[in-house]
């Protein structure tokens, strides 16, 4: 088998990525007949369950910035996110038109209600608000996230007219854990050697697994791990940063290339969250569904868009993160008029001072197109970190 | 156009007796609340929608609402000086601006609406219903306070049905989190009958604020049930639920609404009594509180009298049934929470507003967008159309912000809603609707 280059695999990733008529969706569903798709929007849902019915689970990022939106505006004051509006795009204009289901996970008020626009404007599709604990004791939120997923199952087997059992979704969860391994096996790559691996690139692989069936995807992750690795690229006084912030409405691929540009190896993120949400393998052993729920509870990532329980808590999860990449700063990059990301900052800036981790903060739309003044704000914290880490 | 309220000579404002009794209410409640650290009193802060005022009072907390706080503050025109305090202390200018006047009020040294520094909050009861910011906000609050923080969760009424999975997971959360924190903060020991006690005195009240709100179906309407409105349910939706001064206003508030009905009247504005009702409307959305009273009088200049609101209904939903049952007080608790508007799926809401200018025999939906509130504001454009295709009655859209002054464009709220009632006009008498 020849091994496939850095190029090809980034150039097949940035197609998936440019592609918003999904077509590899589309194909992978027409291939066989009675295959379901369901989409899900950021942040999180158990994509094991959807994958254990037998279907693809197709995450929607929105429209980024090759969609014009031309109906979606007529659905949003100009004060709210642009992520809704393209993906009401991506449905009026019949890009979605082979979706068999729509989740909408508990993110923010906009995602929310987008969850009852989207029934009264697709009817006829099946859609689900997925709510998830914001509490996180076993016998509380536990019970509530294992009843709430029971309940996605029990719809997922009339769309799939079959019985889903406890072993389809412990197989299932075998194939998620391999891939989040082969992820985690990027992020150690990228903050190794991020030269070889930079985060637009990276970035783009994450987001073909979106698209692809999860297999296939754990593939293409090692195979770019594995020519990455082999390359040779040139090593450049960047200073490393972790890159925060864009968990929901996803930045153009322009802006990473532009900090890239300005000098930050972005070393952590968290970007496409819901590829990493589970830190680490599920076990496959007892009840599935249970041990999804106790994931979830107690060994997921921590973001804006969920309740920190412990004060003294709040805002490590980041320090952490800078420190095990060895970062040097971070940059907040909220999505404007973005509720949890924009709330939560003050909060996590405050740590940072604690902790003595320069930031810097700016806010983008998913179509951003002026990337100017993006670059010359975090070129000159690149030279500020330069400069006084060298003193 | 002619204004059609009765001529005032002076300037004061007038208010109906219920509107004085109320207000008497509330400043006593803030003396109660300034005096907090002098008396031993301890203090819960918590929120409107979800409010579990019952639940507070079994353990001798004071109530303390920071919605309500920032509404004084914006009433006051003191929001805007908060806000951009917050704002330059790092809050973005994107987000909601309670939580900013909030915030911007603290930096300040947390002056209430008497002229006395509020006191410091000896818990935070996070009770996350129908609104997202809720979450941060207490955070951000706790962040500063260094003070317990319980969190409670409401599922989302997104199906347009409360499950037994969502009632048993609230159930859980009151046994198991919310009450024994609350005991420990207190040192009261809970007594589920003293519970009871509140939840049936919450229920007189409910039917009383329900017999008032319904009286819009009269014509005219005496009762202006947003403007107006927002005085009815400031007692039930604050710190009196469940108390026989709740139940006392009410049932004045009943009796006063009642005489009105009986001798033909139309609501009392700060102007004095409509004297024509012109259109009736229904509202979606907060209204402004930085220009409350101009706000309110370019409806009633025009004729215009709110029938029903939606904003009315953040604090719970009795109209459509909803009584705090005694019987099952927890189970209870959780359905109101459950069931406030603004937890309530879009669907659900289109509904509810549909059936409301049916049922009051509405000219048209009114929305009314605020910038900071996307529980509210996100999907308010398809309610519109919705509701107007459902209606065949016509809908209009208006922006402005609850507590930021800087978002409130008077001369273009006015041109919007003189537009509006032309379009009410032309409706009526059969010409269609203006583009």
């Amino acid at each position: 088998m020849t091994e496939k280059t850095v190029s090809e695999i980034v150039s097949r990733c940035e197609a998936l990525y440019e592609d918003l008529y999904f077509n590899a969706a589309r194909e992978w569903k027409a291939a066989k007949p009675g295959r379901k798709v369901i989409g899900f929007m950021p942040l999180y849902v158990p994509r094991e369950l959807i994958h254990a019915a037998g279907m693809l689970p197709l995450g929607i990022m929105g429209g980024g910035d090759n969609l014009e939106v031309i109906h979606g505006d007529a659905y949003y004051q100009s004060y709210i996110c642009r992520i809704p509006r393209s993906t009401i795009e991506l449905g009026v204009s019949g890009r979605l038109d082979f979706v068999d289901g729509m989740l909408f996970p508990s993110i923010c008020d906009v995602i929310r209600n987008l969850s009852g626009m989207w029934k009264m404007l697709f009817p006829d599709v099946y859609s689900k608000y997925f709510d998830v604990p914001q509490t996180y004791r076993d016998e509380i939120g536990g019970e509530f996230y294992t009843n709430e997923m029971r309940e996605f199952l029990h719809d997922l087997e009339g769309i799939a007219g079959r019985k889903i059992t406890d072993d389809d979704i412990r197989a299932s969860i075998a194939v998620y854990n391999e891939n989040r391994r082969a992820i985690a096996e990027l992020y150690a790559l990228r903050q190794s050697q991020p030269w070889n691996a930079p985060a637009s690139e990276a970035y783009l692989v994450l987001r073909a697994g979106l698209v692809l069936p999860v297999e296939e995807h754990t593939q293409l992750v090692r195979d770019y791990v594995a020519a990455a690795s082999a390359e040779q690229r040139p090593v450049k006084d960047n200073s490393r940063v972790v890159l925060t912030g864009m968990f929901c409405e996803q930045p153009p691929l322009n802006l990473i290339k532009s900090l890239e540009l300005s000098g930050c190896y972005v070393v952590n993120d968290d970007f496409v969250l819901v590829s990493r949400w589970l830190m680490d393998d599920v076990p496959t052993e007892g009840d599935p569904v249970h041990n999804l729920s106790q994931a979830f509870l107690h060994r997921s990532m921590s973001t804006a868009a969920k309740y920190e329980p412990n004060e003294a808590e709040k805002g490590q999860f980041l320090v952490r993160q800078v420190r095990d990449a060895n970062a040097e700063g971070v940059i907040f990059a909220s999505t404007s008029f973005c509720d949890p990301a924009l709330l939560d900052r003050p909060m996590m800036q405050n740590v940072l001072k604690a902790a003595d981790v320069p930031f810097i903060a700016f806010k983008y739309a998913e179509n951003s197109g002026q990337m100017q003044p993006i670059r010359e704000q975090a070129g000159t914290f690149v030279d500020s970190i330069k400069l006084w880490s060298a003193a | 156009m002619k204004p059609t309220t009765a001529k005032k000579p002076a300037a004061e404002v007038l208010k109906d007796d219920s509107m004085l009794k109320q207000k008497a209410m509330m400043a006593a409640h803030y003396e109660r609340l300034s005096s907090a650290p002098e008396t031993g009193a301890k203090v819960c802060s918590t929120f409107v929608p979800g409010n579990l005022n019952e639940l507070i009072m079994c353990f001798d907390l004071v109530n303390n609402l920071p919605e309500v706080n920032a509404i004084q503050s914006g009433l006051r025109k003191q929001s805007g000086g908060y806000i951009m305090e917050a704002e330059r202390a790092g809050h973005s200018e994107d987000v909601c601006t309670y939580v900013k006047s909030d915030i911007g009020m603290m930096m300040k040294g947390n002056i209430g609406p008497n002229g006395k520094e509020l006191p410091k909050p000896d818990v935070l009861l996070l009770s996350y219903t129908g609104c997202f910011t809720f979450l941060k906000w207490f955070e951000l609050l706790r962040e500063q306070y260094k003070c317990p923080t319980i969190f409670m969760q409401t599922p989302y009424m997104a199906d347009g049905k409360i499950t037994k999975n969502m009632i048993d997971y609230m159930v859980k959360q009151f046994k198991e989190d919310v009450i024994p924190t609350l005991e420990q903060v207190s040192g009261v020991k809970f007594d589920i009958d003293r519970l009871r006690q509140y939840l049936a005195e919450s229920a007189k009240a409910e039917d009383d604020l329900v017999h008032v709100l319904q009286s819009a179906k009269n014509k005219p309407s005496p009762i202006d049930a947003y403007f107006g409105g927002i005085y009815y349910i400031g007692p039930i939706f604050g710190a009196f639920r469940g108390t026989e001064d709740a139940t006392e206003y009410y049932k004045f508030l009943r009796e006063e609404v009642d005489q009105r009905v009986k001798l033909g009247l139309g609501p009392v504005t700060p102007d004095g009594p409509m004297a024509e009702e012109k259109y009736r409307l229904v509202v979606e959305g907060p209204p402004n509180y930085t220009s409350f009273r101009q706000f309110w009088k370019m409806f009633y200049e025009e004729g215009a009298t709110v029938v029903a609101s939606s904003y009315t209904k953040v604090g719970g939903t009795y109209d459509l049934g909803f009584r705090h049952d005694p019987s099952k007080p927890l189970e209870s608790l959780a359905e109101y929470c459950l069931n406030v508007y603004t937890n309530r799926s879009l669907p659900m809401r289109i509904e509810m507003l549909s059936n409301y200018i049916n049922e009051y025999e509405a000219d048209g939906l009114l929305i009314n967008s605020i910038k900071s509130c996307n529980s509210f504001s996100a999907g308010q454009l398809l309610i519109m159309r919705e509701v107007e295709k459902r209606t065949g009655k016509p809908a209009a859209f208006i922006e402005t912000d609850l507590v930021d002054p800087r978002y409130f464009s008077a001369a273009n709220v006015k041109n919007r809603l003189e537009s509006y009632f032309q379009m009410v006009e032309q409706k009526r008498s059969g010409k269609g609707i203006a583009a």
